[in-house]
């Protein structure tokens, strides 16, 4: 006795009698496809993980939207011995308390060591080419600021005037006094503070480090900023640092009003500079008028990103140009690896179980008709069009390679579940050294140094031309309708291709066979 | 059968007139291993409606094969093969198919039943072709089933059932079309005396209340209950 299926119209009365009534084969088909497509969500949704971490990793640095960067070629590495920085301290740059101690204070704003700069006029070049939709050019600083108090002493409180004393304050050659920041003096205390700072055109809109950043207080620059001094700060560094809007920072002697805080859109990493005023006001406090270090380049069409590439090698064959791509291979640590493991043997893996999984299904549903020879030519003799059993073969391995999708689709959700339960962190050091030189220097400082002292180790002049930007991401897999339409898919084309290599087998099956084939 | 939309063969007016069959000089031939097999070496033949005609031979004599002729399950050779002044010697598969679903009712040495559906199930599934709404569908399947004593059977599996009632599912199955004519290879080929007898009774009424049949023996206590019997031994056919 069967339960009745009264009420359900023939064509799923006979599929759903064949699909039970063979549980194995139906089960077998299902589960390979299950696996298959659960294999493929999470491979998929994984590579756009990876993906977006390192977009993420990489938009911190140079900003979303940015196609192509251009900088000068790389410089060679200067030895962290290079780095002596003087510091002249007059009468004015300090006061003086009743006590005699001299408190002194003077910043400094110059071009990031190991950053190679280049002639401004490389930005008309750029804009001038065709393929270039905007370009938007920086020039990466570095602000050293230098306080101390000098107590009083007896030899030099004989001389008259202090104006041609001066008091020299070294720059520890390496990085690992900054961390302190503390330099004691001969009885004195000095205090060694840098920041990046990076002069950006204020108009830039679409194409640049404050392009696509975030604002969380105040406003960002803009156009009206042209010769202010107004600034805008990263608000991770800006809250390391206690700097809120309103505020004054002091670059390169003068001081700037804190307009705004921003930080990367949708990451947790920085921004490409601890601090942006406006792109003339720091050529000029630098010493460095008419010069740039990174070119920002926005392609017209994402498809003739290449080519552009190209025009702008022939046109500024000084000049290094990099794409994304580009950039995405100086990304290294653990999410480089991921992202390796991701595309190529994810990838592989799910390319192979697809195949597995289709030929499986094949196979299973061409031997299935095979032993139902009997079957199909007894309906062929009854009447049934070849149409009819083609749909009816198509329709069970359909229903087989969806209830295998469903599986699959849940299987996929718990594992991007388990993952994103789990969020594995990546870390990803984007190295800026070949094209950036320490231009992005302070990057790793902020938010992870000690309370004492901004410094980064990398961070230091002279310490290193090579600079990386390290950040620790945590791995989300997203499970986009994208996924979901994939994975459905590949149900339904799987569950066709066997069906219909199926049913082609069962079309050709000859009705006399109904009265031959033993079983 | 008492159904009165078959095939009455007492109202003389509503037949059409002519043979059921009419074969001429019928040749199939098979390729097998590169030799060249006379399944049927030309065969002549005419079966007037409402005869029971019994096919006998040697193994391999070719007595499948021209029941496939008359089957309309495969194409002749050469030579013509008419059906109810139709020829269908020369149809595409898909006229084969809508003649097989609306005028030949077929019944197999193996029953043929499809395993996994119940006997209601398989004899529905004889009537798929016709384009039957489901009541009626539903209501012709289950009259064939009583008519062959079934009435009661029509939710259980072909595994559940007797060989002989698996046989008269499949001939329910065949009925419940109200073909023109019932064909049978070996229909009591895997029966018990007794149940042979019981499927030969069967037939012997449904032949009385005026179909066409023609079966296909091995059996001769079988083929002396025929009208007519022929023999086929070598491709060649004889009267008996
Ligand atoms: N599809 C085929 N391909 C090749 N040869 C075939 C095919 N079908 C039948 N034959 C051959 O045709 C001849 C007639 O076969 P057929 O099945 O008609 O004999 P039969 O009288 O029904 O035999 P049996 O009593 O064993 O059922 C045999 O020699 C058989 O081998
Ligand atoms: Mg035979």
């Amino acid at each position: 006795m069967v339960p009745s299926l009264e009420g359900i119209p023939m064509f799923f009365r006979y599929l759903r009698r064949e699909l039970s009534g063979r549980r194995k084969q139906t089960a077998i088909i299902a589960v390979a496809m299950a696996l298959a497509i659960a294999l493929v969500i999470i491979v998929n949704s994984l590579s756009s993980g990876v993906k977006g971490a390192q977009e993420q990793a990489l938009s911190s640095v140079y900003g979303v939207g940015t196609d192509l960067t251009v900088t000068s070629e790389p410089a060679a590495p200067t030895e962290g011995g290079g780095g002596r920085q003087n510091f002249d301290f007059s009468e004015d740059d300090g006061t003086t308390d009743s006590d005699g101690t001299q408190s002194l204070s003077q910043t400094r704003l110059s071009t990031s060591r190991g950053a190679g700069t280049f002639d401004a006029s490389a930005l008309k070049t750029i804009s001038g080419t065709e393929g270039v939709e905007a370009a938007s050019a920086v020039l990466s600083l570095n602000n050293i600021e230098f306080s101390g108090e000098i107590p009083q002493r007896p030899d030099t409180s004989s001389g008259s005037t202090d104006s041609s004393g001066t008091a020299q304050g070294q720059q520890p050659p390496s990085g690992e006094g900054a961390a302190g920041g503390q330099a004691g003096g001969p009885g004195g205390n000095f205090d060694v503070n840098q920041m990046t700072v990076m002069g950006v055109d204020e108009n830039a809109s679409t194409v640049g480090p404050l392009s696509s950043v975030e604002v969380t207080d105040g406003r960002t620059l803009a156009a009206s900023d042209a010769g202010k001094y107004n600034a805008v700060v990263d608000s991770s560094y800006a809250t390391s640092e206690d700097i809120a809007v309103g505020d004054k920072v002091n670059l390169g002697g003068k001081d700037f009003t804190v307009v705004g805080l921003v930080k990367a859109t949708g990451s947790e990493g920085e921004t490409a500079s601890n601090v942006f005023i406006p792109l003339v006001l720091a050529q000029t406090l630098s010493d460095s008028e008419d010069t740039i270090s990174t070119v920002y380049v926005k392609a017209a069409s994402s498809n003739d990103i290449s080519a552009l590439k190209t025009s702008l090698t022939e046109a500024l064959p000084d000049q290094e140009i990099n794409s994304q791509e580009d950039l995405a291979s100086t990304v290294s640590g653990s999410l480089s690896t991921a992202s390796n493991l991701v595309s190529s043997l994810g990838t592989w893996l799910s390319v192979a179980v697809l195949g597995v999984a289709f030929l499986l299904a094949i196979l299973l549903t061409i031997s299935g008709v095979s032993r139902r020879t009997r079957e199909f030519g007894t309906l062929k003799a009854v009447g049934w069009r070849n149409g009819s059993i083609v749909k009816q073969v198509a329709g069970e391995s359909l229903v087989q390679a969806i209830i295998g999708g469903v599986i699959g689709i849940a299987v996929g959700l718990l594992g991007i579940w388990i993952i994103n339960m789990v969020g594995p962190t990546l870390t990803a050091s984007a190295s800026t050294g070949s094209g950036f030189g320490g231009g992005f220097g302070g990057g790793q400082g902020g938010p992870g140094g000690s309370g004492s002292g901004t410094g980064g180790e990398g961070g230091m002049p002279g310490a290193a031309s090579t600079a990386t930007s390290a950040s620790d991401i945590v791995l989300n897999a997203p499970f986009t309708p994208m996924v979901m339409a994939i994975a459905a898919g590949i149900a339904i084309v799987g569950g066709l291709l066997a069906g219909l290599l199926g049913g082609w087998r069962a079309a050709r099956l000859r009705p006399a066979e109904a009265l031959r084939s033993v079983a | 059968m008492t159904d009165t939309s078959t095939v009455d063969l007492t109202e003389p007016a509503a037949q059409p007139a002519g043979p059921m069959f009419s074969l001429t000089d019928v040749k199939k031939t098979y390729q097998q291993k590169g030799r060249t097999v006379h399944a049927l070496a030309g065969v002549t033949l005419e079966i007037p409606r409402g005869q029971l005609v019994a096919i006998q031979g040697s193994t391999g004599g070719g007595k499948t094969t021209l029941l496939q002729m008359l089957g309309a399950l495969d194409r002749p050779t050469s030579g013509t093969v008419m059906l109810g002044g139709q020829e269908i010697s020369k149809l595409g598969d898909s006229k084969l198919a809508d003649v097989r679903a609306h005028q030949l009712g077929f019944v197999f040495q193996h029953y043929n039943l499809i395993p996994t559906l119940s006997a209601q199930e398989n004899v529905e599934m004889g009537l798929a072709p016709l384009g039957l709404k489901p009541e009626e569908r539903k209501q012709r399947a289950a009259e064939a089933l009583a008519s062959v004593g079934l009435a009661d059977r029509g939710d259980h599996l072909p595994g559940e059932l007797s060989g002989g009632q698996q046989q008269r599912v499949s001939i329910a199955r065949a009925l419940a079309k109200r073909p023109q004519v019932l064909l049978a290879d070996e229909p009591t080929g895997n029966l018990d005396e007794a149940t042979r007898d019981d499927i030969m009774g069967l037939f012997e009424s449904l032949w009385r209340e005026g179909l066409t049949i023609v079966m296909v023996t091995h059996d001769s206590a079988v083929a002396r209950r025929a009208q007519r019997r022929l023999h086929i031994s070598g491709g060649k056919l004889t009267e008996k």
